[in-house]
C-alpha cells in the first residue's frame, strides 16, 4: 500500500500542485475559479504549452532550443505576410499555413544539423539562431508590425469548437500525440536511449544523429503550430516583442515537469501539467492583483517550490 | 606601395573634407512598438540629410546599457562632433555621456535622463501630462462615477511616472476607483492575456487605460471576444498609426489619443544639426539651442487626428 501510494505521489505529484494552486486562488478570489476563466488559462498556456511539448524532445535527447521564442516571432510574420500575399480564400491559408509547416519543419533541421554533424553544442546553434531570428523579423519589418490583412486567415485563431477554445483544443490533442510518439513508439524510446547515454545508444545501433535532429523538426513544427495559432488570433505580430520570454517559458515548463536538463528524463505528461502551473500562475498573479514589482518574485517562488515538491518526492 | 599611400591619404582627406560634421545617433534597439518607431524616425530624419555634403550621420542600436557603452565608446574613438543618444539606462550611461561633452563633442540626451547636468540639450517628451491627461479624460468622461482598470507597461521610473500622474488626475473623485493595476509590458499578447483575466474577474468595468496603444490593440481584441466591446471607455496612448487612424475614422471605442512622440529623435537629430552649423530656433531671441526641452502631450481627436497619422511609419 505504502509502495503503490508513493508510486502514485512519484507520478501525479505535478498534478496535486496544480490543484493545489487552484483550490488556493480560488478560495483567495473566487472568480478564479469560474469555468470561463480555466478556459482562459487553458487558452493562454497552450502557445508555450504547444512549444514546450517540442522543446521536451529535445531534452529529453539531451539537447536544448533556445531559438524557440524569435522562431515563433519569425514564422508567425512568416505565415501573415505569405497569407496576405497569395490572397484570401480558404485554399491561399491552407496554403500559407502548410508553408509555414514547411519553413518550421527546416529550420528545425538546420538546428539539427548544426548541432549534430556541425559539432557545435545546441547552447550556441540555437543562441544564434535566436539572434538571427529576431533580427530578420526586425528586419523585414523595420521594427514594427506585421498586420494580417487575410479575414480567413485571421478567423481561426479565436474560434470556439463545442464551447471550447480551438488554441486549447489543438494543445490537448498535439499532447496526446505527441505522448503516443515519446512513449509508444521505437523512435520515443530511442530519444530516451541518446539522451541518457549516449555511447550506449551508439553501440545499440541506433543513430543517434538522426534521432536528435528529428527532435529539433519535431521543436520547429511546434514553434510553427504555436505560431499559426497565436499570429491568427492576434492578426499581427510585433517584429520586437511577439514570443520574447517564450523559450525561457517553455523550458520551464518542461522542467517543472520533471524533465532533466542533462536529458534523459522526462515526460509529455509532466510537460503538459508543467505549462498549465504557469498559466495558473500568471493568471493568479492578475486575478489577486500581486503588486506590479513583486510579481516576478511570486512567479520564481511558485517555480521553484513546484520543482522543489517534484524532486523531494524521489 | 607608396602610390597606394598616397591614394589613401587623398581619399582620407577628400572623406574628411567632404563630411563636415559627425554625428553619431546612438538608440536603444527596437523592444517593442515604441522603440521600433524611435529607429524608424531616428533612420527617417538621416535621410532627409542624405544630400547634405556637411553632414555625416552613424546610427548604432544597442540591446542593453554596456553595448551601448561600448558602442559609444567607438563612436568617441572614431571621432564625432555630436552624439545624439537615447540612454537605455540612466545611471550606468551617464559617465560616458558626460565623457562626450567634457571631449567637447555636443551631446544631445534624448527622453532617457543621464544622472549629471553635464551635456548640451535634454529633450524629452512630457510623462506626467501623459498619465494626467489621460487620467482626467477618463474621470471628465465617466462624470466622476466608475471602476477603472490600469494596464501599465514595463515596471520602470517612466511608467511610475506616468501611473502617478494618471492617479493624481482622478483624485479628486472619490467614486472612481481602480480596481486593479497589472503590467502588460508594453505588448498585444501581455495585455490581452490581462484583459482577459480581468474580464472574468470583474463583471463590470467602466474604462480601461493602457500605457500605451500597442497595449490597447490586445485589449481591444480580448473586449470583442468575450462580447463586450460596447460601453467601455478606452484610452491608450503615444498614437500608434493604426490607433490614430481608428480615432481618424470615428471609431466608437477610441474617442482619444495623447502624444509621446518617436520622433522627438529626428527632432533631436535636427536640433544636433542646427547646433554645429550654428543656427538658432526660429522665433527664439537666444542665440544657441535652448538646453531643455520638454515636448508637450498633445491631445489627438477626430478633428485633428489626419495631423498625427503617418501611415509609412511602422508605429
Amino acid at each position: 500500500m505504502c509502495i503503490k501510494l508513493k508510486a502514485f505521489l512519484t507520478r501525479y505529484m505535478i498534478v496535486l500542485v496544480l490543484i493545489g494552486l487552484m483550490i488556493f486562488s480560488g478560495i483567495v478570489t473566487p472568480a478564479f475559479l469560474k469555468p470561463r476563466n480555466i478556459l482562459n488559462i487553458f487558452w493562454q498556456t497552450s502557445y508555450v504549452g504547444i512549444i514546450a511539448i517540442g522543446i521536451t524532445f529535445v531534452m529529453i535527447a539531451g539537447g536544448i532550443d533556445l531559438s524557440v521564442g524569435s522562431m515563433l516571432a519569425l514564422l508567425g510574420a512568416f505565415a501573415i505576410t505569405t497569407s496576405n500575399r497569395i490572397g484570401d480564400s480558404a485554399g491561399a491559408t491552407v496554403l500559407s499555413i502548410l508553408l509555414t509547416y514547411g519553413l518550421g519543419a527546416l529550420l528545425g533541421l538546420g538546428m539539427g544539423l548544426l548541432t549534430t554533424k556541425g559539432k557545435i553544442p545546441a547552447f550556441i546553434t540555437t543562441l544564434g539562431g535566436m539572434a538571427i531570428y529576431r533580427s530578420l523579423v526586425l528586419n523585414f519589418a523595420n521594427g514594427g508590425v506585421y498586420m494580417s490583412f487575410s479575414r480567413t486567415f485571421s478567423s481561426f485563431g479565436m474560434k470556439f469548437i463545442a464551447g471550447l477554445p480551438l488554441p486549447m483544443i489543438v494543445f490537448i490533442a498535439y499532447a496526446v500525440l505527441a505522448y503516443i510518439v515519446l512513449d509508444k513508439t521505437k523512435f520515443g524510446r530511442y530519444v530516451y536511449a541518446v539522451g541518457a547515454n549516449e555511447t550506449a545508444a551508439v553501440y545499440s545501433a541506433i543513430k543517434v544523429d538522426v534521432v536528435r535532429t528529428i527532435t529539433y523538426v519535431i521543436s520547429g513544427v511546434s514553434v510553427a503550430t504555436s505560431a499559426i495559432l497565436l499570429s491568427s488570433m492576434m492578426a499581427s505580430v510585433s517584429s520586437s516583442s511577439t514570443g520574447s520570454g517564450f523559450e525561457l517559458d517553455a523550458i520551464a515548463a518542461a522542467v517543472i515537469g520533471g524533465t532533466s536538463l542533462s536529458g534523459g528524463k522526462g515526460t509529455i505528461f509532466g510537460t503538459f501539467f508543467g505549462a498549465l502551473i504557469l498559466g495558473v500562475v500568471n493568471n493568479m498573479l492578475v486575478m489577486l492583483n500581486v503588486a506590479v514589482y513583486l510579481q516576478g518574485m511570486v512567479k520564481g517562488l511558485i517555480i521553484i517550490a513546484a520543482v522543489l515538491l517534484q524532486s523531494l518526492r524521489r | 606601395m607608396r602610390k597606394l599611400l598616397l591614394v589613401l591619404m587623398v581619399a582620407v582627406a577628400l572623406v574628411s573634407f567632404a563630411a563636415k560634421y559627425r554625428i553619431g545617433v546612438a538608440i536603444p534597439a527596437a523592444d517593442h512598438g515604441w522603440t521600433g518607431g524611435m529607429v524608424w524616425w531616428a533612420q527617417y530624419a538621416i535621410k532627409q540629410y542624405q544630400n547634405d555634403p556637411d553632414v555625416e550621420f552613424y546610427l548604432v542600436t544597442a540591446r542593453e546599457p554596456s553595448e551601448q557603452i561600448a558602442q559609444v565608446q567607438a563612436l568617441l574613438a572614431r571621432g564625432i562632433d555630436a552624439l545624439v543618444i537615447n540612454p537605455y539606462e540612466s545611471a550606468p550611461l551617464t559617465p560616458i555621456c558626460v565623457q562626450a561633452f567634457r571631449q567637447g563633442v555636443y551631446t544631445v540626451i534624448v527622453d532617457r535622463g543621464i544622472t549629471s547636468e553635464e551635456y548640451n540639450v535634454y529633450i524629452a517628451g512630457d510623462n506626467y501630462m501623459y498619465g494626467y491627461l489621460a487620467g482626467k479624460y477618463i474621470a471628465e468622461k465617466l462624470k466622476g462615477k466608475g471602476n477603472i482598470v490600469v494596464i501599465r507597461g514595463i515596471p520602470s521610473t517612466i511608467d511610475d511616472e506616468r501611473v502617478k500622474a494618471f492617479k493624481d488626475a482622478i483624485a479628486p473623485y472619490p467614486d472612481l476607483k481602480i480596481i486593479a493595476e497589472q503590467p502588460g509590458y508594453w505588448s498585444r499578447e501581455k495585455a490581452f492575456e490581462v484583459m482577459q483575466t480581468l474580464l472574468t474577474k470583474f463583471p463590470q468595468i467602466d474604462a480601461v487605460w493602457t500605457g500605451d496603444d500597442d497595449m490597447l490593440h490586445g485589449v481591444l481584441i480580448a473586449l470583442r471576444q468575450a462580447g463586450r466591446d460596447k460601453n467601455i471607455i478606452l484610452v491608450g496612448g503615444a498614437c500608434e498609426k493604426n490607433i490614430v487612424k481608428m480615432i481618424m475614422d470615428g471609431h466608437p471605442l477610441i474617442e482619444v489619443d495623447f502624444t509621446y512622440p518617436p520622433n522627438m529623435i529626428a527632432t533631436a537629430i535636427n536640433l544636433a544639426v542646427m547646433a554645429l552649423k550654428g543656427e538658432s530656433l526660429n522665433g527664439f531671441y537666444q542665440k544657441g539651442i535652448p538646453r531643455k526641452i520638454i515636448l508637450s502631450t498633445e491631445t489627438v481627436t477626430r478633428q485633428n487626428a489626419k495631423d498625427y497619422y503617418f501611415p509609412d511609419s511602422v508605429f
